[in-house]
């Protein structure tokens, strides 16, 4: 007798291919088939005729409601308006300065999010300290001969991403401060910061707004008028540097105390220990975290419409009120909510990336 | 060699060597961080002064009073919804109550639906279902990455105000739904109606005695009793059957159309229904994704060993996997819950009368006492948020993996 191995079998052909992939995915078993159909069926059912109307039945070309007749989406509204969407009430000659602020930002973004770039420390600080006062002028004008624009002009995309912006900016300093300062030694610091957190972090932000726009004129002397939208920007600072500063605290406990005790013995002092050795360890552990703050941060940004600043969404409010226009308001909330899904998803699948990317392999976690 | 030179009886010191150079004040840790605290204390101090003062003055050049005399004072305007008594002749510290209660109402409702729906989701986005799994990951990439405020607006003005009018209602069950929201018949209790909810209430404390006793005897004898099943039919049983047999004591008020409008029945009013779905939705995807992580927290062994025991998927699910991840899930879920409450404070912006709206809204407009008024509507989400942390906190200890 002579034995011979034989060559493996491939698989049965239901176990592989389109077949395979479906059995295994979609129809495992009496109930995962069910579930599968029954889901299938309510999938399509809603899918075919939204797409349908979004797309296939829709108008997009026009100047007026006439031309919506298809009996799909209208959006010839959308277009009509996208102007106050992205600019609100700002003058249409100077459309050019929100445009270039937004260029730059958009520029320096890419610079730092694109791998091979150089210089990267030198683009971030410059996006950090040195751009919002470009910004500023760039949209404020009243200086190297730019016509001045009041803030209450502002609106649209721009006025939130203004919001956004600032608030990013600020509120990440504010709360590292915050978090130094919870984590203390010296008592009354400690519980300053304390207070400070859980008082903002319990209360929500529309009466923090409520509160910037009736009681902080209130505490200034006579006379002194703060802008509306300045006053709107302390109270989301404020609100969300606490929320910042909770983030930033679970990222210094999250570093091992060997390494408190290193700089110690290296002799560094505070500021030194922190900057050099805590701080940039702490931040990388947190980025998920911050993100995530900025992501509702940018979400928040839609509240001042309740104080009256018109944002993105208030513009939409506004739009649909038109009586030209009337009967279009899923068209315009998609839109904005397609502007702001894209924002706020495009942040945390880079976080997520760079979350694996820092991710240097010590520790189990 | 031990000599430390500190020790007071180590006699090693010398005498005359030369004193040990003090530190120059600013370079001593304790006294740099005292005077650090001490002008800490000062700048606050001189903040708030200054503040106080600007404000007296401020408030004396407006005329304006302050103090809480204006709570008993009659507020004079009328409020959609109330759970309590509320006319325009009560004072203005009903509105405060009335608007309370609306926010607790909402706050429970979203917080019910949201974890049902959550739950779900969270366990539907691991199933090995992959039709199943992706939609789950589609509802929460789109609904957590859309304002809240947006989505509010969408249920108010592009759903509920598109429904047709009360005289074209649609109508199902003897409800009725139009845009003036859901017209639902009332419940009538008559005689006898206290025995069924005696017989409810006899039979959850039933139902609990029989875990109780069920929880021991498995202790003891490893026999397990279908505890759930039979809490079930008790609590629905029980007071359906002594319903049925004292001849059916429960008359329905219908909603009857008069006019322009219904009378009778109960009216959900159509703000309490949008907020609701937009904060459950909303909330939804976010404690899908705590779940989810506190399932993938939950280490493959277990179910290995599970698998490995004979039990089915859905048992390995419920008693192995759920209770382990719940010990992850719960501190996020907490804040889940938090910031619902906190959320549902955007009320005001489709005017469903919540506290915000009605007290820190109207009343603040008609009486101008902005800081008593927003000092007492930030109070209130303070406490509430205050005490769900110590409820699920007290809770979260309780469950604590206890290593032996």
């Amino acid at each position: 007798m002579k034995y011979e191995i034989q060559p493996t079998l491939p698989p049965p052909s239901s176990m592989i291919g389109v077949v395979g992939w479906l059995r295994k995915n979609l129809f495992d078993g009496p109930y995962n088939s069910v579930a599968t159909i029954v889901v299938g069926y309510f999938l399509i059912s809603f899918l075919v005729p939204t797409i349908q109307w979004i797309f296939i039945d829709s108008d997009w070309i026009g100047t007026s409601r006439d031309a919506c007749t298809s009996g799909g989406a209208c959006w010839v509204f959308i277009a009509n308006r996208l102007d106050q969407f992205l600019y609100g009430f700002y003058p249409e000659a100077e459309h050019w300065r929100p445009q270039l602020a937004f260029i730059i930002l958009i520029g320096s973004i890419i610079w730092l999010v694109l791998p091979q770039t150089p210089k990267k420390g030198l683009v971030a600080t410059l996006l950090l300290v040195v751009y919002p006062i470009i910004a500023y002028f760039l949209l404020y004008g009243d200086l190297f001969g730019l016509p001045q624009v009041e803030t209450h002009l502002w609106g649209g995309l721009t006025l939130t991403l203004v919001l956004a912006v600032v608030g990013i900016v600020a509120s990440l300093p504010l709360g590292i401060v915050l978090a130094l300062g919870r984590q203390s030694d010296m008592p009354i610091v400690k519980s300053v910061c304390v207070t400070f957190i859980e008082i903002w972090r319990g209360v929500p932000l529309i009466t923090v707004l409520f509160m910037a726009s009736v009681m902080l004129p209130l505490f200034f002397p006579e006379g002194m008028s703060f802008d509306k939208l300045l006053r709107a920007l302390i109270g989301i600072t404020l609100f969300q540097s606490a929320y910042m500063a909770e983030v930033i605290r679970g990222g210094l406990q999250a570093i091992p105390k060997g390494q408190y005790e290193a700089a110690d013995a290296l002799g560094l002092g505070y500021w030194q220990k922190m900057i050099l050795i805590i701080m940039p360890q702490a931040l990388k552990l947190m980025i998920p975290g911050i993100v995530n703050t900025f992501i509702a941060l940018f979400k928040d940004t839609s509240l001042v419409l309740i104080i009256g600043l018109f944002d993105v969404l208030a513009i939409g409010q506004a739009a649909n009120q038109d009586p030209d226009w009337i009967g279009y308001s899923t068209e315009s909330y998609l839109f904005i909510a397609l502007l702001f899904w894209v924002f706020c998803f495009s942040m945390s699948r880079y976080s997520q990336h760079l979350e694996k990317k820092l991710h240097t392999g010590h520790g189990n976690r | 060699m031990s000599n430390s030179g500190h020790k007071p009886d180590g006699g090693s010191a010398p005498q005359n060597a030369p004193p040990l150079n003090k530190p120059k004040f600013w370079n001593d840790p304790k006294k740099r961080s005292l005077l650090f605290q001490v002008l800490l204390l000062a700048a606050l101090g001189f903040v708030f002064y200054t503040i106080i003062q600007n404000t007296l003055t401020n408030l004396e050049q407006r005329g304006m009073t302050t103090g809480f005399d204006f709570l008993s004072r009659e507020a004079g305007f009328g409020i959609a919804m109330s759970l309590i008594d509320y006319t325009e002749a009560s004072s203005y510290g009903m509105t405060f109550l009335v608007g309370l209660l609306n926010t607790i109402l909402i706050a429970v409702m979203g917080i019910f639906a949201a974890t049902i729906l959550g739950f779900i989701l969270g366990v539907a986005r691991l199933s090995d279902n992959w039709l199943i799994a992706k939609f789950s990951a589609l509802y929460i990439e789109v609904f957590r990455n859309i304002p809240l405020l947006l989505q509010i607006f969408f249920w108010y003005y592009a759903v509920l105000r598109t429904l047709p009018t009360p005289r074209q209602s649609l109508e199902f069950f003897g409800s009725f739904l139009n845009n003036r929201g859901l017209i639902m018949p009332a419940p009538v209790p008559e005689d006898g109606f206290g025995l069924v909810t005696i017989g409810f209430f006899a039979a959850i404390v039933a139902s609990w005695l029989i875990a109780r006793w069920s929880r021991k005897r498995q202790e003891l004898t490893g026999q397990q009793f279908p505890v759930i099943l039979t809490s079930i039919g008790l609590i629905i049983g029980v007071p359906l059957l002594l319903f049925l047999f004292s001849g059916l004591p429960l008359g329905l008020d219908h909603p009857e159309l008069k006019g322009f409008n219904f009378k009778g029945g109960i009216t959900v009013i159509p703000e309490l229904i949008a907020l609701w779905l937009a904060l459950s939705i909303y909330t939804a995807s976010f404690i899908a994704e705590t779940v989810r992580a506190g399932i993938l927290a939950v280490s493959h062994g277990q179910t290995e060993a599970a698998t490995a025991l004979g039990m089915s998927k859905a048992k390995t699910l419920r008693l192995i996997v759920v209770p382990q991840a719940m010990r992850v899930v719960i501190p996020p879920l907490t804040s889940q819950y938090l910031n619902l409450t906190k959320n549902s404070s955007l009320a005001t912006a489709i005017g469903y009368p919540d506290l915000v709206n009605v007290f820190a809204g109207t009343t603040l407009n008609q009486t101008g006492q902005a800081i008593e008024v927003i000092a007492m509507t930030m109070a209130v989400y303070l406490t509430l948020s205050l005490l769900t942390s110590f409820f699920m906190n007290w809770y979260n200890a309780r469950i604590q993996l206890t290593e032996r």
